[in-house]
């Protein structure tokens, strides 16, 4: 097979699930839309301590972010599962990671970008000083490739159970939480004036290692739950 | 169990040798044996239950048989990967599409997973299964019938060899099975091979050559 179908097959497969996504666009806006509900609803819960809400804001916003992540991993396989589309995947003439990358690929699209584009006005919302801002947003398109990433490992997984949800959770928010860390770590040093190259060389190691491992083990689970 | 009356001196271009299946502790076959060469279709036969779709699942990669190898021109299929998968073609239960996309987009992702067939235009493959005129409508709003036509038009636009059919025929009419017969026996004739299961009879013309198993006498 030579790497131009391949790259043909990849771009195919990135715009049918974006074909895909604009066609249900009511289901695609649920991640955002619940993004923005917590992030909005915090400060109402908290009270008007502008000093409280700066503390916690880099937090909150990376909760909701990952939630709102672990919402729509549900979505990623489920339908190509049911209607056997999957199956017609782990056929095809080219290797089922790249496949796996370009729907992960169009996941985060669909899914984290618009967190990343909303991000800077709730962060002004939740008072975190505007010298943050640009940190927060780079963590966030760091990091929520990785929640895509490692998500698809255990979505492949759960695909096959009739309720996979909870184990989905179960499974996936241990491996959520370094990249919480470091994220709003990243975020409360540049608000308070310090360094953060540490941090991201955190997340960038996390981003590269995740690219190149979740994409095989997403074949091999998907293999499993197939047969 | 009828064999094929080829010449089993040469390697046959698709083989299996001492398969078995084992599902829910229930052993559904063992000890299976086949060989089918270009020209040749597999006819699987046998009772609810008896392992048909498991074979085929089998045969094609996606399940993994308990003991036996399966070759391809004489090279263990999993050791070929992608390099098998692009011969192959398979046609499950589920008709594999997307019902948000119109019949052409689903046929172009199709033939760009597959090695695409050289020269085939995607309405004419929706003409030869007869949905000419339904290119732009959403694959959702065809009836059952319509969507298995669907499916079996993406055997058309890969360059798959070996076409493995888990009852092709569900939801067709009587002309619909006729017609789509054809079309295999055109598969055939043209250097192809299938792999099926059916409960309609097979209504292929006597020159074209079965390997008919049957797994509840076995």
């Amino acid at each position: 097979m030579s790497t131009l179908s391949l790259t043909s097959a990849f771009t195919l497969l990135l715009k049918r699930d974006l074909t895909l996504a604009y066609r249900r666009r009511s289901e695609m806006v649920n991640p955002l839309l619940f993004f923005v509900l917590v992030t909005a609803m915090f400060p109402l819960g908290i009270g008007n301590d502008p000093k409280l809400i700066q503390a916690v804001g880099p937090g909150v916003v990376w909760v909701a972010a990952l939630l709102a992540a672990l919402l729509s991993l549900d979505a990623m396989f489920r339908a190509d599962y049911e209607d056997g589309s999957l199956e017609q995947f782990m056929l095809s003439a080219h290797p089922v990671s790249i496949l796996v990358l370009a729907k992960v690929l169009a996941h985060w699209m669909v899914t984290g970008l618009p967190l990343f584009i909303a991000a800077p006005l709730l962060a002004m919302m939740l008072n975190i000083p505007n010298e943050a801002i640009p940190t927060l947003m780079l963590t966030l398109v760091l990091g929520t490739p990785v929640l895509s990433l490692i998500g698809s490992v255990g979505v492949a997984l759960t695909v096959g159970l009739r309720r996979g949800g909870v184990i989905l959770s179960l499974l996936v928010l241990p491996l959520f939480v370094p990249v919480l860390i470091f994220a709003t770590d990243a975020v409360n040093s540049a608000g308070a004036g310090m360094p953060t190259p540490a941090q991201f060389y955190i997340l960038t190691a996390m981003l590269v290692g995740s690219l190149v491992l979740a994409p095989p083990a997403t074949a091999a689970s998907l293999r499993i739950s197939l047969s | 169990m009828t064999t094929s009356q080829s010449d089993t001196a040469r390697t046959a271009q698709f083989e299996a040798r001492g398969l078995e299946c084992i599902r829910d502790d229930r052993m559904l076959f063992e000890n299976l044996s086949f060989k089918v060469n270009p020209g040749e279709a597999l006819v699987l036969e046998g009772r609810n239950g008896s392992g048909k779709t498991s074979l085929l699942r089998i045969l094609c990669g996606i399940r993994l048989p308990e003991s036996g190898d399966l070759c391809w021109d004489g090279v263990d299929i999993f050791k070929l990967g992608p390099e098998f998968r692009e011969h192959i073609a398979y046609l499950g239960h589920k008709d594999g599409h997307k019902p948000d996309l119109t019949p052409l987009e689903n046929l172009r992702i199709a033939q760009g997973l597959g090695k695409a067939k050289s020269g085939i235009i995607l309405e004419e493959a929706l003409d030869q299964v007869g949905l000419y005129g339904f290119e732009d409508v959403p694959t959702r709003n065809m009836s059952a019938g319509q969507q298995r036509r669907l499916a079996i038009a993406r055997l058309l636009v890969t360059d798959a060899k070996l076409w493995i059919l888990d009852e092709p025929f569900t939801s067709l009419d009587r002309k619909g099975i006729e017609q789509m017969e054809r079309l295999f026996e055109n598969h055939l004739e043209q250097g192809g091979m299938a792999a099926m299961t059916t409960h309609h009879r097979v209504g292929f013309r006597d020159d074209v050559k079965l390997v008919r198993i049957n797994l509840s006498e076995r």
